[in-house]
């Protein structure tokens, strides 16, 4: 049996947990997240806990409520599992110091963990999934196809080269004047528009591979929504439904097309358990859900998708990933430095952007 | 103060392209040093992330190095090393106060690294008086901007000579 606390800093959220690995699989004893509940609406995107000191704060109550929770001492523990990066690296230090503090005082070995294999791992932590897998990461900050090999090899099959989805959702819901945070707000107005109306481009849906653009989507809507204004003088109820569905049904256009192209390619891998797993806040939207389910039906692939609140940030998944590293006897001391910039994938050449540059290179 | 109040540069012109929008960014990015720092605003979609990202990579291409350039909204701040020195390429789209961008750490970025602000109102009495700043707009023609060029400083005497032909060509490439 391995226990581990968990730890998470890195972005807007502080967070900690405890994860448990018994005979009978894996089990989240407890799981805390201080938000960052602050929605400012009005404002047109969620307000980030930036302050090194707002994490540095809160983090001890996490960990003694996760303990408490849990019912559990820290002399209970096997290990302890910090994000060490990607992120803002204020954030990133204040988790490190205190789990580097924690372990010092409980005598226990500290594991640093990429936030982003947290995410990539959490299938396995919630359904058990074999590698390999395939992984579609998608959320506010992140869009990326990568398959899972291992706790710590992951290649990367493509992503965006400029805006995560997330992005392109919220800043759609600030152009037409919807709450944030705008997935949620946008879906709703988009279940009852016409997604035929409007004519948005499929951002590089021409280009090979599974590399993805949402930048140009945003403008796009602007000069719809525009044009709409320019016409009738302002737009009406059923205008922005339509602009929402048009807008939706691009993306899943995109997600969908490009999770075929992914899939072709991990076929290659010669998974015993063929899986796709999609995991961040975007993938709780239900249009795009669907989609994926069919597009997975139709290639007879299982399908995952995370609990919404094991998807979005959340110290579970570091716990869990500390587990993976210590079971595959993969913890590296060097893995504990702080980091802003860390990428899953090595070996793969960067994105390139759509400049001149970008596609002669 | 009156060194900062001397104006170098206040011009307007038409982008008509994305690539002119390359174009004028690597030029730009071209003559910066550390101690730089560029101001973009404009609305969402005007193009100040393309102009963001075009520089960024031409200061990355100069070193033969090719690296993710990943929207800022969410991280905050993104960070390239390049031989150019240290780039800070931040979206304060997000903050609500000046004290984060203390806490962001750009007040001394200001001065040691080549800095590049999206949404830099947010900035408020912390905006370095001697930045470029670029306001890019959209216009009638769906793919071109109108672009404003103002500065103010010694330090952008360099710009001297490098809109030369920006402004008529519809391609530059």
């Amino acid at each position: 049996m391995t226990i581990v606390l968990g730890l998470e800093s890195s972005c807007d959220d502080t967070a900690a947990a405890i994860v448990r690995l018994g005979d009978g699989g894996a089990e989240i004893l407890s799981s805390v997240v201080y938000g960052q509940t602050a929605l400012h609406a009005d404002f047109g995107g969620v307000v980030p806990e930036i302050a090194a000191r707002a994490h540095a704060e809160k983090i001890d109550l996490c960990v003694e409520e996760a303990l408490t929770k849990a019912g559990l001492g820290l002399g209970a523990m096997d290990a302890i599992a910090v994000t060490s990066g990607p992120g803002l690296i204020g954030g990133v230090l204040s988790g490190v110091m205190c789990a580097k503090g924690l372990g010092a005082g409980a005598g226990l070995p500290v594991i640093g963990v990429n936030h982003l294999a947290g995410h990539a791992l959490t299938p396995r932590l919630t359904d058990g999934l074999r590698f390999p897998y395939l992984m579609l990461l998608v959320s506010g900050g992140h869009c990326q196809f990568l398959i899972v090999e291992g706790p710590d090899r992951f290649r990367r099959l493509g992503g965006t080269i400029d805006d995560a989805p997330g992005e392109a959702f919220d800043k759609t819901a600030k152009l037409l004047g919807l709450p944030q945070p705008g997935g949620p707000a946008v879906e709703g107005e988009a279940r009852l528009g016409d997604p035929a109306r409007f004519a948005f481009p499929r951002p590089l849906l021409d280009r090979e591979g599974c590399d993805m653009s949402f930048s140009g989507l945003k403008t796009a809507l602007l000069r719809a929504r525009d044009a709409v204004v320019a016409e009738k003088g302002g737009l009406t109820v059923q205008d922005r439904r339509d602009l929402c569905a048009g807008f939706q049904a691009a993306v899943a256009d995109v997600l969908t097309e490009k999770s075929r192209r992914a899939l072709a390619r991990y076929r290659g891998a010669g998974a015993e358990e063929p899986a796709f797993a999609v995991a961040g806040g975007v993938a709780a939207n239900t249009a795009l859900r669907a989609r994926l389910e069919g597009l997975c039906a139709d290639t007879g692939i299982r399908f995952v998708a995370p609990p919404l609140a094991l998807c979005t940030d959340n110290a579970a998944m570091i716990a869990w990933a500390g587990i993976e590293k210590l079971r595959a006897g993969a913890v590296d001391p060097a893995d504990l430095v702080a980091r802003p910039r860390w990428p899953l994938d090595r070996a793969q050449p960067a994105l390139l952007g759509s400049g001149k540059k970008g596609a002669k290179a | 103060m009156t060194r900062a109040e001397t104006p170098i540069l206040e011009t307007t012109f038409v982008l008509p392209s994305p690539m002119a929008t390359d174009t004028l960014a690597e030029r730009i990015a071209e003559v910066l040093e550390p101690g730089d720092t560029i101001l973009i605003d404009g609305p969402i979609g005007a193009g100040k992330s393309h102009f963001c990202r075009a520089a960024i990579r031409h200061l990355l291409d100069r070193d033969g190095r090719q690296e993710n350039i990943p929207s800022p909204t969410f991280t905050l701040v993104q960070t390239y090393e390049t031989g150019a020195g240290e780039v800070w390429h931040s979206d304060l789209y997000r903050l609500t106060d000046v004290s984060q961008v203390l806490e962001l750490g750009l007040e001394e970025a200001f001065s040691s690294a080549i800095v590049l602000v999206e949404w830099p109102d947010r900035l408020g009495a912390l905006a370095p008086r001697d930045a470029l700043r670029i306001s890019l707009t959209p216009t009638e023609e769906a793919e071109a901007r109108r672009v404003t060029l103002s500065a103010s400083g010694a330090r952008w005497r360099k710009l001297a000579g490098i809109l030369k032909g920006l402004a008529t060509e519809p391609h530059l490439d």
